[in-house]
């Protein structure tokens, strides 16, 4: 019986304390170099697709630029677009917020990159309600928090709708009859409802893929459904195995109410990885790296958003602030919900520190800096290896520590690993799209318009 | 000494005219396709041209305003995103400045500006755009999102007896404003990586815009580091009084469209735009061996699909196209802009007829290994208006 097969993306390493920008090896983060490096070393490993966030602001921390992390990076799409000039085979994604674009300019410039990297680009699709983002475009902080959803699932299938209205022979190109389109080889696209009013005809052709994949990496019910239903992959956070194999089976069971069968959706969990020669090598290292992205000013800071406070006074090596939250306003950064969320968080905290014996820098370890693969390079495989077969997930969205080389050693090391147990790719099939390389079913032609 | 200018190319399609896909030397089938525009730029790349603009708009039918562009099959149709098309020429070129279309009443300036940014960041300083205002009702149909905008010219043909087109040129300022503003909101040393105190960042060196328009306010500072020009080329079309006035006070670059060399001058007065101001004069050229060709060539377009223009046409040999280039630079202009009528037809005659010739005929600015568009064009790299203000306190 052939094993499964593994899927892999590679994240850039951006804009958060987990990118360690103060490692000698650590080179700029919008040369166009820097990228370029990662995408072809992320083609060199056989990776799906290499993966963008998005910026729509800087962030900040008590009304100031906050200045501890890696801050600043290029536009998603016009980064991915180049990239596609400089790769052949790997896919291209980029996080794309549906509440800060309109979705017949967006589909046009996902419909581009696909055309122009034949094929090859995918979108995860997130939303976005909060007014902190909003204060930099048209719309403002306008979308109530419950049209989110509703919003990203209407801006979906409208997309979907225009990058199938053309005909996949849309283009007849007849210079003796001087036809250059076909008859009904555009479809028009009305969607009309509460949040839109369009009355669409597309400007770009079908590309070989049909259009783009589509990503997903919200967890609340409402995420789910949004991925049940419209999703190709799911970028999850659920990387302890059990707790993985309990989501998979979640989301997967949930696909056939819609119609769509197991392989539709792939589920590929964020993973962090330190190898070393030994284990014990490998644990020392991913010390030193949780060291580098927790320093005792970042540690501060990061309960600071929580508690919502200057707690610039307590020591990052001593045990967490005695005072209580102020939750008179919401923070900018999202951190903080409705007020009882606040204290029910802080609760939550101050149990886990006390239960653990956790000073301030070692608790924000604990949350944001815990590697998911420590160990040699044969046992960060078989880890990889055990949760495909065994169906906790359909493969991993690898993200480094170090710009531009984080993936370097991954991929020269870990990879032929997963070659020689038969569970990853040797090389790209010529012209596979994005689709193709993570084994979704094709996406349907459009034979033709009404 | 003759008058020395740029020359530069508008890249569109299957070219600038409508039956231009109709020609044995046309790839209508890949008018979308990588391997077309690749081709195209490195071609313009290795002419020496200074610039290449992309031509976009938000809807099928392109910026007509007629009622069939939507349905009519006969006209090349299916477009690429400009922005991000010039994003994914950039690596595959080494000289050419690059500056795409892009409409100022739907998009989200903010992302606009962030995309141009990135754009020069990737080219290594040769950004630009080309800014259109307003809307077709297509377009506005295609967004869902305001019903409200110009119908087209009013009878007058005058932008200033139309409200809504003065108000799309009042929003095509406030983007200008915008691109400019967010592009200075960090200053060019504000990555510090500072080891000793921790920071990445200078924050007293990274600047929150803070507008508040007549259409959009954007509050916070670009999310794109300060890329190699500091601002991206602005440039616009222009044909008459509104648009002269918008050139002037947001434009580093204005195309204009002489009737001929004689008209420059006026165009000069009208536009009063200052030093920092580059006046490109726009020709669509048809090129063949001999003037006899071209004219054959331009009756059989003609005759499929008869061409309106704005700009002076020119349909000859390479000598011809030169001669108009030498009087429009004598009249004064900074730069010609060449519309080839067929691509990728008459690019390549501009590369291998038009630009040989007009060097040897002594017209053409060298290129003098200036690394941005802007020095190129001698515009000054300006500072951040932010570093400037603190330095004045």
């Amino acid at each position: 019986m052939t094993r499964r097969q593994i899927h892999l993306a590679a994240h850039f390493p951006g804009v958060n304390n987990t990118t360690v920008w103060t490692d000698p090896s650590a080179g700029s983060q919008i040369d166009f170099s820097s990228f370029e490096h990662f995408a072809r070393t992320a083609e060199r490993g056989f990776f799906d697709y290499l993966f963008l966030a998005e910026g729509l602001r800087l962030r900040e921390h008590r009304r100031q630029l906050h200045d501890l992390d890696v801050a600043g990076r290029p536009n998603t799409l016009a980064i991915l677009t180049a990239l596609a000039a400089v790769t052949e085979h790997i896919g291209l994604v980029g996080t794309l917020n549906t509440t800060f674009n309109e979705p017949y300019e967006l589909a046009r410039q996902l419909g581009t990159l696909d055309l122009l990297s034949n094929g090859r680009a995918g979108w995860n699709a997130v939303t976005s309600s909060d007014a902190f983002h909003g204060a930099n475009f048209r719309r403002g902080g306008y979308l109530d928090h419950a049209d989110r959803y509703v919003r990203a699932a209407e801006f979906a299938a409208l997309s979907k709708a225009l990058w199938s209205s053309w005909r996949d022979d849309a283009i007849e190109a007849d210079a003796e009859t001087g036809e250059f389109l076909r008859a009904d080889a555009i479809e028009r696209v009305r969607h009309e409802s509460r949040l839109f009013d369009v009355d669409a005809v597309f400007d770009v052709p079908r590309s070989p893929q049909g259009r783009p994949a589509i990503v997903q990496a919200g967890d609340s019910p409402d995420g789910r459904d949004f991925a049940t239903q419209h999703a190709d992959v799911i970028f999850s956070l659920h990387t302890a195995f059990d707790d993985a194999q309990q989501f998979y089976r979640d989301v997967k069971g949930r696909l056939a109410a819609n119609g769509r069968d197991e392989d539709s959706l792939k589920i590929l969990p964020a993973a962090t990885f330190v190898l070393g020669d030994t284990a014990d090598e490998a644990r020392e290292r991913s010390r030193e790296i949780a060291l580098a992205q927790v320093r005792p000013q970042t540690a501060i800071t990061y309960l600071e958003q929580i508690w919502n406070r200057d707690l610039s006074g307590y020591d990052a090596d001593g045990p967490l602030p005695d005072v209580e939250p102020d939750t008179g306003v919401e923070t900018a950064q999202g951190f903080a919900g409705r007020h009882a969320a606040i204290r029910a968080r802080v609760g939550q905290l101050r149990e886990q520190a006390v239960a653990e014996n956790l000073s301030i820098r070692e608790l924000v370890i604990r949350l944001t800096a815990t590697h998911t693969f420590v160990g040699t390079p044969e046992h960060v495989a078989s880890e990889i290896d055990r949760y495909v077969q065994e169906r906790a997930t359909d493969g991993f969205t690898v993200v480094g520590h170090v710009t531009p080389h984080g993936l370097d050693e991954f991929t020269d090391k870990v990879v032929p690993l997963l070659q020689e147990r038969g569970s990853y790719r040797r090389s790209y099939d010529e012209g596979a799209t994005l689709h193709d390389l993570l084994g979704l079913p094709p996406v349907p032609a459009n034979a033709g318009a009404r | 000494m003759p008058d020395r200018i740029h020359l530069a190319v508008a890249l569109d399609g299957a070219g600038w005219h409508p039956a231009a896909w109709r020609e044995p030397t046309a790839r209508p089938t890949e008018l979308t396709s990588a391997a077309y525009w690749r081709a195209l730029a490195r071609t313009a790349d290795g002419a020496g041209l200074v610039l290449a603009t992309i031509e976009d708009a938000l809807s099928l039918g392109g910026r007509s305003f007629e009622p069939d562009a939507e349905t009519r099959r006969d006209r090349a149709r299916g477009r690429l995103d400009a922005v991000l098309l010039a994003s994914f020429l950039a690596p595959a070129t080494r000289r050419i400045g690059l500056v795409p279309t892009a409409t100022t009443t739907h998009p989200e300036p903010f992302h606009l500006a962030t995309g141009l940014q990135t754009l020069d960041h990737v080219s290594g300083g040769r950004a630009g755009v080309r800014l259109v205002a307003g809307s077709t009702a297509q377009e506005r149909r295609n967004f869902g999102r305001r019903t409200d905008g110009p119908a087209g010219l009013p009878a007058s043909g005058r932008v200033e007896d139309d409200p809504a087109l003065l108000a799309a040129f009042r929003e095509a300022g406030e983007v200008a404003d915008v691109i400019r503003r967010l592009a200075d909101s960090w200053e060019d040393d504000a990555i510090v990586r500072d080891l000793d105190s921790g920071k990445f960042l200078d924050r007293e060196r990274v600047h929150n815009v803070e507008f508040e328009g007549e259409f959009f306010s954007i509050t916070g500072a670009s999310i794109v580091p300060r890329s190699p020009q500091g601002q991206p080329l602005i440039t616009a079309l222009a044909h008459q009084t509104v648009p002269y006035r918008f050139a002037a006070e947001h434009a580093d670059l204005v195309f204009v469209t002489p009737a001929d060399a004689t008209a420059v001058g006026g165009i000069l007065g009208d536009l009063d735009g200052g030093d920092d101001l580059r006046v490109f004069a726009d020709l669509l050229v048809l090129v063949e061996d001999s003037r006899a060709e071209a004219e054959a060539v331009w009756a059989r377009l003609q005759e499929r699909a008869p061409l309106t223009t704005d700009a002076r046409v020119v349909v000859g040999t390479a000598a011809d196209v030169v001669d108009e280039i030498r009087a429009l630079a004598a009249a004064g202009v900074d730069g010609v802009r060449l519309r080839p009528a067929r691509l990728p037809a008459d690019l390549d005659a501009i590369a291998d007829r038009v630009v040989p010739a007009a060097a040897a005929a002594g017209i053409l600015l060298p290129d003098d290994g200036s690394p941005t568009l802007r020095e190129r064009l001698g515009l000054p790299r300006l500072a951040s208006r932010y570093a400037r203000q603190e330095v004045g306190a």
